[in-house]
């Protein structure tokens, strides 16, 4: 797969702006691009969300189905976090089998799904041993403006709080709204010289040296992290990051919460 | 992690302190490092950390394949992380699954980030790590490898890449955990550390810890990194020290 390039007059471009704090599209270092969510923008899924940070825009689509739990936890439901970057969504993206920055967008949501117990698995449990909810989150970008991360954790947060569970469809009883416990929100930080700016496009990523995105949950906690990219960041900035992080998750989480349901 | 609905969680850490293994909260598993401990490739080490075998082998500056990866003004950092089927307790299915991918991907970004690529422009500089045995950490164990072989191979880097995961377990912050502190436990953050910049290259985290627990999650885990820094310099002393010099392909004496 090809890289898009940035030209190296942009990238200069960007490092002097960041330098004196400013960035290309007017936005202060510590600024958020508006945030947009629309629930139940997919009417066959049992929930889901179109995540707007932008120009970004991630839709999500949560499928639930019984299934059989695995032998090793017998009394939960299985989750399943898939994202694909189909390639309507940048000139760099291709068809085929997901591409490793595909499955690292998968797995950090994932990640943070799992830790933050968004879901409580045990309550998708039937029956022990024998059958269970599965539950599959499906993660398609649709533009690739940058910050990916941040866009396919918001929009699997919100499909999974939009979700209902077709438990009529399948004959298990009435339908009842997903039990959603924690909401882990992303924060993205990238490293422009010795300025370090919060939801980057994508011009912003191609000048990054480094990219460090940080999961909080309301619980005050921190439930995953991932570097990325070229480059490093000390243990203090990652500190401060942090801070950063629950000051935007803490805002966005009330937005998420409820799924859209009046 | 995630162990949802499992069995008992056992208790990880004694009314003494003491860790399953008698660790203290802050000590390393016993690490032996190996540097040149293949013969064809151009630069390679063998790692053995706590119940964890790790092979690594560096080959290049060489050509690019395939061609079209090719970079004109700097060479391109390649690592392929890969777990034997054997290395775990069930099977394991051959091949990259997504988790390797991962990890392969995080740790090309953390080679990039301290090696001269620019020197050796239209090349490829390619790592191979192969876990033979697993017991938690093996990526942290793939990295020390994969630098020490970096070093052994004469590629020019800022600096060695020291590498540990840091964990929370029944409450603790502890240092380097083993399997069952990795199954059972609350958190695990594995790091890579630049020694001169004071940097971390590769930073992931799964799990709970608020704020608090993660400051020192991190300061505990730069202190492991540079007591790891030393032992993979000993190791490289060891190999190329013109007193006593290591046979290529000896394993043994190399630091301990």
């Amino acid at each position: 797969m090809s890289e898009e390039v940035t030209a190296e007059i942009l990238t200069t471009h960007i490092l002097e702006l960041a330098h004196a704090g400013k960035r290309l599209d007017g936005r202060g270092v510590d600024e958020y691009r508006p945030v947009s969510i629309e629930f139940g923008y997919v009417a066959s899924a049992d929930g889901s969300a179109l995540a707007r940070i932008g120009e970004t825009a991630v839709v999500s689509g949560v499928k639930l189905e019984p299934g059989k739990p695995y032998p090793d936890t017998p009394n939960a439901g299985v989750l399943t976090t898939n994202a694909e970057l189909v390639p309507l969504s940048s000139p760099t993206f291709e068809p085929g089998p997901p591409h490793p920055r595909a499955i690292e967008v998968s797995r950090v949501v994932d990640r943070a799904i799992r830790a933050a117990e968004t879901i409580d698995l045990t309550k998708l449990c039937v029956t022990p041993l024998e059958k269970c909810w599965t539950c599959y989150v499906d993660i398609h970008v649709l533009d690739h403006a940058g910050n990916l991360i941040d866009a396919a954790m918001l929009a699997a947060v919100s499909a999974l709080s939009n979700a209902t569970m077709p438990a009529k469809r399948f004959g298990i009883g009435e339908d009842t709204p997903l039990a959603v416990e924690h909401l882990p929100i992303e924060s993205t930080f990238c490293r422009l010289g010795d300025t370090i700016v919060v939801d980057p496009t994508f011009e912003e990523e191609s000048a990054a040296q480094g990219r460090l995105t940080i999961a909080t949950a309301e619980t005050g906690e921190i439930v995953a992290m991932q570097k990325g990219l070229v480059g490093a960041f000390a243990p203090e900035e990652i500190k401060a990051l942090v801070e950063r992080a629950f000051q935007h998750g803490d805002s966005l989480r009330a937005r998420v919460r409820g799924g859209g349901r009046t | 992690m995630g162990s949802v609905g499992a069995k008992d969680v056992p208790q990880l850490i004694g009314p003494d302190g003491r860790r399953i293994d008698g660790r203290r909260l802050d000590e390393l598993r016993p690490l032996r490092i190996v540097a040149g401990a293949l013969h064809r490739a151009d630069g390679s080490a063998f790692v053995e950390w706590g119940a964890n075998k790790v092979m690594a082998a560096v080959y290049g500056p060489r050509e690019v394949h395939p061609r079209h990866l090719q970079q004109n003004n700097k060479a391109i950092v390649q690592c392929r992380y890969n777990m034997a089927a054997f290395s775990v307790d069930e099977r394991k299915r051959p091949g990259l699954d997504r988790r390797s991918q991962e990890i392969s991907k995080v740790i090309a970004e953390a080679f990039e980030s301290v090696i001269f690529a620019e020197e050796y422009p239209r090349t490829s500089i390619d790592i191979y790590i192969e876990v033979l045995q697993a017991n938690a950490g093996t990526r942290c164990a793939g990295l020390v490898a994969a630098s020490v072989a970096l070093a052994d191979a004469g590629i020019p880097m800022v600096d060695l890449l020291p590498a540990v995961a840091v964990g929370k377990v029944g409450g603790h912050i502890v240092l380097d955990l083993k399997k069952e502190e990795d199954n059972y436990g609350e958190a695990d953050l594995p790091m890579a550390l630049v020694p001169q910049s004071g940097r971390l290259v590769l930073l992931q985290m799964e799990g709970h810890m608020n704020r608090a627990e993660l400051a020192q999650a991190l300061d505990l885990g730069v202190k492991g990194c540079r007591d790891i820094y030393d032992r993979m310099k000993a190791a490289l002393r060891a190999r190329y020290s013109v007193d006593e010099p290591a046979p290529r392909g000896s394993s043994g004496e190399a630091a301990s």
